[in-house]
């Protein structure tokens, strides 16, 4: 069947071939997994339970649930933002849909989108998509990967439309500070871009609060703030997700969603409401336990060798492995089947890293990093 | 206080893990680790470090039974002087005083369920204090120290995602 360009010429995501590795082993210790090692809290999933129990298998209104809207707006007062629940707020399938919502509604075609990376895979795709063209703005392990004023100067991004912040990071780990948000807005605002910012990791941080480049002055207005339940709350298979901005932009990102998803999934609105009334100490116990093993990863991955900035939020690490990090990864998986992925599928800037998951239980990441030593000492 | 607490925390989940792991997780030195452990283990925070056991998965086995045991004090004996006369008993593996219908649930460790029986007949009914027992025989444990007794750890997650 003959299929459009723009499908057709969709790259493969880089990760796909580590995972097809990976599979064709039984013996694998994977640290190249993007999503919780826990479940969802209980009480959500009992919320979900009771509602399929009494029917409540409906279309929402698109917009979200008013309830659900609301208790989203009131978490975010906890980050400095202040939306209003009926007009600013609409939850999406996933916070993915909410980036591919705000990407169709702020991109026209030929539109320039800066894009700091190493970053999440879809995000260059998504722009494609909508017609847009991607723009990769590098950041370095020596300013600990955040996103620098200079670094936007020196990639042409003065000249871009829209900007995709993503903090904390996947695939880094990395943070931004308040005071290091001030300077990207200033950029911003002096060179009227738009921003995109995915925090969908923001309650996973260790140390800091999370800090919001909307919360800036005179950025609430040119940004869409994303944020979803799949990290804070390990409920990624139940694709809940919502984006905050503006009404009119809200407005029309939901204009789009109404004639694509209609509604996020219901079962999911009612555990997404529960997990925001009730679950507040499952996710600090989530993200205690997070941070114990980030901790013992990066002590260990130190002391192996293997340079690694302290990441502030996430679950990931993102050591150097000097030279080619997917030949590193590949020797890694073949000799000792621990499975990473290679930082450079995540762009310019990832070359000569490796994304290490501890979005695992301590027993496997001790496991798998004695063996990582083992495969570096063979290997000198 | 807070390194304390941070070390208990790791102790808690793992009584094996080793000082250098220690010091990792929390981010103290594994002197400052040292440190803490011998002030918990001082303090009585810490009483002891043991495994936990699913007992039916070793050959000879073991019963287990929570007992209640209603007593009846006088002027000259308390709670204290009765739970020291049942704890001194090498067969009971726990022993609590607890509100509701009954005063002692007591955790009890025996070799068969005759071991069991005759271990709270003969010893613990007797007893001048004591009124009323009452014996429930563990039949499985799911769960035991915060541990669930379960076939492997299932990860239904994909091996690799974005």
């Amino acid at each position: 069947m003959r299929t459009a360009d723009r499908a057709r010429e969709l790259p493969e995501s880089g990760i796909r071939k580590f995972f097809e590795l990976a599979e064709a082993r039984d013996d694998v210790i994977s640290l190249g997994v993007g999503e919780p090692d826990f479940s969802a809290p209980w009480a959500a999933r009992n919320a979900a339970i009771g509602g399929l129990e009494r029917g409540r298998t409906s279309y929402t209104a698109n917009r979200g649930t008013a309830e659900l809207r609301e208790a989203i707006a009131a978490h975010h007062e906890r980050y400095d933002q202040s939306y209003d629940p009926g007009e600013e707020v609409l939850v999406t399938t996933g916070a993915s849909e909410a980036v591919d919502l705000a990407f169709r509604t702020l991109v026209d075609p030929g539109d320039v989108v800066a894009i700091h990376e190493p970053s999440y895979i879809s995000y260059a795709p998504g722009v494609e998509l909508a017609g847009g063209e991607p723009l990769s703005v590098p950041t370095r392990a020596a300013d600990d990967f955040a996103l620098t004023p200079e670094r936007l100067e020196a990639a042409g991004a003065a000249e871009a439309d829209l900007l995709v912040l993503c903090y904390p990071n996947n695939p880094t780990g990395a943070t931004m500070t308040d005071e290091q948000l001030a300077e990207v807005a200033a950029f911003c605002r002096e060179n009227d871009l738009r921003v995109v910012a995915d925090e969908i990791y923001s309650a996973l941080t260790y140390g800091a609060d999370h800090a919001s480049i909307a919360t800036q002055p005179g950025m609430r207005e040119r940004t869409i703030v994303v944020n979803g339940f799949s990290k804070a709350y390990a409920m990624t298979g139940l694709r809940l997700g919502y984006a905050l901005g503006p009404a009119d932009a809200i407005d029309a990102m939901n204009r789009i969603h109404q004639y694509t998803m209609l509604s996020a999934p219901t079962t999911a609105q009612i555990a997404a409401l529960e997990a925001l009334r009730s679950c507040d100490d499952e996710v600090t116990e989530m993200v205690e336990e997070y941070n114990r093993r980030r901790r013992l990863v990066v002590s260990r991955f130190n002391a192996m060798g293997l340079d690694t900035f302290e990441p502030g939020g996430a679950f990931y690490a993102f050591p150097e492995c000097g030279g080619d990090d997917e030949a590193f990864a590949e020797a890694l998986l073949e000799a000792e089947g621990v499975a990473v992925v290679p930082g450079s599928v995540f762009g310019a800037g990832g070359e000569g890293h490796l994304r290490v998951s501890y979005a695992t239980s301590m027993r496997e990441l001790k496991e798998a990093t004695d063996r990582i030593a083992r495969f570096l000492a063979e290997r000198d | 206080m807070e390194a304390e607490r941070e070390v208990l925390d790791v102790l808690a989940r793992n009584a094996r893990e080793d000082i250098e792991d220690i010091a990792a997780q929390t981010g103290l030195d594994a002197e400052r680790v040292e440190e803490a452990i011998a002030s918990l283990e001082a303090d009585g925070v810490v009483h002891g470090y043991q495994a936990v056991v699913d007992w039916d998965r070793t050959e000879e086995g073991k019963i287990r039974a929570i007992v209640e045991i209603n007593v009846e004090l006088d002027r000259e004996t308390g709670y204290e002087q009765v739970a020291d006369r049942i704890a001194k008993f090498p067969a009971v593996d726990a022993l609590h005083l607890v509100s509701g219908d009954y005063d002692f649930a007591v955790e009890v460790l025996g070799g068969s369920m005759n071991d069991v029986s005759r271990f709270i007949s003969e010893q613990v009914a007797p007893m001048p204090e004591v009124t009323q027992t009452v014996t429930h025989y563990i039949m499985e444990t799911y769960k035991d120290g915060g541990v669930r007794f379960a076939d492997g750890d299932d990860d239904d997650r994909l091996s690799v995602s974005p």
